[in-house]
């Protein structure tokens, strides 16, 4: 065998950060800003959106035409490295749980193709046990957070409106984009049944925030991360500015091993491999904050046992790994055959919907605890991979420019039809707010390592009858707004018990929260308020580990106030030598 | 549409317009069929330019034959005609024969499908599709076209059809030629503005005050 040792870096950092996604990206900036000497553990390879967006890329461009690859799951030129699968980093399932996990291996992880959906949670989504007995409460309210989501709405620019609604709070917002065609019609059809469609809270910039930072261009394609920062991703918009104090020293290809800690629990610094040249290495800091996403920070806990720290790091409450949740999701879609034959015009937009449903109903009078939002999107996209497919399913079932055809065929009729139809596809996703419970959870793998010698994550997971009831009514709620709409629905109609009325697999949203997660009783908790380790005073967590709940709304706006207010209280400490 | 004159327009004093002049470089400058390399100006990691680099060194899934099949097939689910060109004009073929080395599920029903109709023709004509003459080609792709008229012990074969009307669509409308045959307006800096005043009209639809007041709105040229 090869000559193994471990080199241990000399400089003395006041934080080690591992992970530098929407939570640690945002730790770094503050910190660096303040002055502080970082060191940033990334496990995958650099990555800067001025240079390696694929922005602007045709289909053509791309040899499988924008089909997806296990390397990029959601199409060739989408913004994020990996996904369900990375060769050599496995995962394992016990029983039939079907847990999903998405692992991005990058400078800016997710941020870099995120949906940019920023919303704040409301003051009922930090207080669900006061309201419906399920769960937990958070240790701290909307008061606590809202001077951050503030400060967060300024720094990096959020467009949206101020609604005045009671648990979907107003903020500090750039003007939003016009709505498509399709999307006026969802929202006549909406909002004549009584479901409210408002403008959706996207991190673009409609108008320039400062003079880093370029203004939308409307190219629709932020999914493949914004060559002039237009968009938020920690890679452009927290981590280039940390970088720049020279404060900061990034580590790319550093999969982190475990935390290291001393004789008295403390944490001393991590190890990690570096993927490149696949040495062993160590890296010392006064503080360690974790931020690797809320599994992997969750898994790094549980593999850095000590003599203090007999059943992981900072675990003497043995809730790290448990109240995993992801968001509920459930999805339908269809035609507008008012829309065949339609006008071109170029309506890429933002990346994303221009407007969306918050939770509008009152669970007292439903037969499911916590609400969800939809999500639409439709019109006249950039074809890639599958465009035409199935075609022989639509040409002859409607008329086309006054001819009745017979299904599938070819040639120059066949041009007609695919023209006749392009750009009249619609649909809608239910985004909800499942329970987070002890008994979903992930832990180490007794069995498995991945190619790095790490033990490995293994999930068990499972569905209550409350989210599976929640994704019935989403679904009853979709038709009624495509039967509005006259929309023809084409998939997701074929719910039922048998397949939970079409709700996703677990994991399959990407909001996985709560395995780490905050509160008052360090018996019930690993982290208290301010995301620092009950049993490990030195230690912290800033990505979805902390979330007591989820809410019906994407966790990253939160993630982002959060770590910023934590990362806030250890300038605070260090400052007052508590740290 | 004079792209970089568009794009210069709508950034230019900012200081990020470098940064969208030089992302648009290629578009439209670049040749389509450039052979040097597929990947030219696409961000890659290391690790799927390995797994590429490991497809393409395989050898061709399709025989010389069966890639003359699918020309003479591509051609006849997508002809020339007044807007736009064949399949073969947009090299629909050399796609296919990539992808089928990545989305390893088509390999079968296409292979399959090309001996199937072989087998159809040896039957009827005594000769393979390609050696048959056009108005028999066309006799047997009509059996196998029309999926709800099609005789019951011909589905294997309409299966088939299916399936490389599926790709070959996807391959003409994701090329250069079918992007602008299928009129998709969009991938290029602009100013989102709202639904064109007279589409709005056309379908009876309008902006609301509120919309109006509170949405990003440019001045009209």
């Amino acid at each position: 065998m090869e000559d193994l040792q471990i080199k241990k870096q000399p400089k003395q950092y006041d934080a080690v950060i591992v992970g530098s996604g929407a939570g640690g990206g945002m730790a770094a900036y503050v910190l660096a800003k303040a002055g502080l000497k970082v060191c940033l553990l990334e496990a995958g390879a650099d990555f800067d959106p001025a240079k390696d967006s694929n922005q602007l890329k045709n289909p053509w461009e791309s040899p499988r035409r924008g089909a997806s690859t296990k390397f990029r799951p959601f199409g060739d030129f989408d913004g994020c490295y990996w996904g369900w699968e990375i060769d050599g980093e496995p995962y394992t399932h016990a029983n039939d749980t079907k847990w999903e996990w998405w692992r991005a291996r990058m400078v800016g992880g997710r941020t870099n193709h995120w949906g940019r959906i920023s919303l704040r949670f409301g003051p009922k989504d930090f207080k669900r046990r006061s309201i419906d007995g399920l769960g937990d409460d958070w240790p701290i309210g909307y008061e606590d957070i809202k001077p951050y989501y503030d400060k967060i709405d300024r720094l990096i620019g959020v467009f949206g409106t101020n609604e005045g609604l009671a648990n979907d709070p107003d903020g500090i917002f750039l003007p939003p984009p016009k709505p498509r065609l399709h999307e006026l019609m969802i929202k006549k059809a909406a909002t004549g049944i009584n479901i409210p469609v408002i403008p959706s809270r996207l991190s673009i910039l409609t108008k320039p925030v400062n003079k880093e930072r370029g203004q939308c261009f409307f190219c629709g394609q932020c999914g493949r991360s914004c060559k002039i920062y237009g968009d938020f991703s920690s890679s452009s918009v927290l981590i280039k500015p940390a970088l720049e104090t020279g404060n900061v020293d990034l580590v790319t290809q550093a999969m982190a091993r475990e935390v290291l800690t001393n004789k008295d629990g403390l944490a001393t610094g991590v190890s990690y491999i570096n993927k490149t040249d696949m040495q062993e290495y160590q890296v010392m800091g006064r503080t360690v904050i974790l931020a690797a996403s809320a599994c992997e920070s969750a898994r790094l806990m549980l593999n850095s046992k000590s003599q203090r720290h007999p059943n992981g790091l900072a675990n003497s409450s043995d809730v790290v790994g448990r109240y995993l949740h992801d968001s509920t999701g459930a999805a339908i879609g269809g035609v507008l055959p008012q829309l065949f034959g339609r006008k071109r015009y170029n309506e890429d937009g933002v990346g994303g919907m221009h407007v969306y449903t918050p939770w509008w109903l009152d669970n007292k009078k439903l037969d499911f605890p916590r609400g969800y939002h939809i999500e639409y999107w439709g019109g006249m996209e950039q074809p890639a991979y599958g465009f035409g497919w199935n075609v022989q399913n639509m040409n002859g079932k409607y008329v086309v420019n006054g001819k009745k055809k017979e299904a599938g065929g070819y040639g120059a009729s066949l041009k007609e039809d695919y023209r006749f139809f392009y750009g009249a596809s619609v649909g809608m996703a239910g985004r909800g707010e499942g329970i987070a419970r002890r008994d979903s959870y992930c832990e180490i793998d007794p069995s498995t390592v991945d190619k790095y010698g790490i033990p490995v994550l293994r999930f068990n997971t499972s569905w209550s009858d409350y989210e599976i009831k929640q994704a019935k009514h989403m679904k009853e709620t979709f038709r009624e707004i495509m039967h509005e709409m006259g929309a023809v629905i084409t998939w997701g109609d074929d719910d039922g018990p048998h397949n939970n009325y079409g709700l996703s697999n677990p994991g399959n949203i990407i909001h996985e929260a709560g395995t780490v997660r905050m509160g008052n009783d360090p018996k019930t908790s690993a982290l208290n308020k301010w995301c620092q380790a009950h049993d490990c005073k030195n230690l912290f967590c800033v990505d979805g580990g902390p979330f007591v709940s989820q809410a019906d709304k994407n966790i990253t706006w939160t993630i982002l106030a959060l770590s910023m207010r934590t990362s806030e209280f250890i300038v605070d400490e260090m400052k007052k030598h508590n740290l | 549409m004079d792209r970089r004159k568009s794009i210069k327009a709508l950034v230019i004093g900012t200081l990020s317009a470098g940064a969208v002049l030089e992302a648009c470089k290629t578009n439209g400058d670049q040749h389509p069929d450039a052979k040097a390399d597929a990947f030219a100006g696409l961000n890659r990691m290391q690790e799927e330019k390995a797994a590429y680099d490991k497809v393409m060194a395989e050898p061709a899934f399709f025989t010389d034959h069966e890639m003359k099949t699918i020309i003479v097939l591509e051609d006849i689910i997508i002809p020339k005609d007044e807007i736009s060109g064949s399949a073969s004009d947009a090299k629909v073929h050399d796609f296919i024969a990539f992808i089928v080395k990545e989305k390893t599920e088509l390999q079968t029903p296409l292979k399959g499908g090309l001996r199937w109709l072989d087998l159809q023709c040896l039957k009827r004509f005594e000769k393979p599709f390609i050696s048959c003459d056009h108005q028999q080609q066309m006799q047997v792709v009509d059996d196998i076209a029309w999926p709800e008229k099609a005789k019951p012990e011909l589905a294997q074969g309409v299966a088939f059809f299916n399936t490389l009307r599926n790709i070959v669509a996807t391959g003409f409308y994701t090329s250069e030629m079918g992007v602008k045959d299928i009129g998709y307006a969009g991938n290029q800096p602009n100013q989102w503005n709202g639904v064109p005043d007279d589409v709005l009209k056309q379908y009876g639809l309008s902006y609301s005050e509120k919309e109006l007041k509170e949405c990003v709105s440019f001045d009209k040229a």
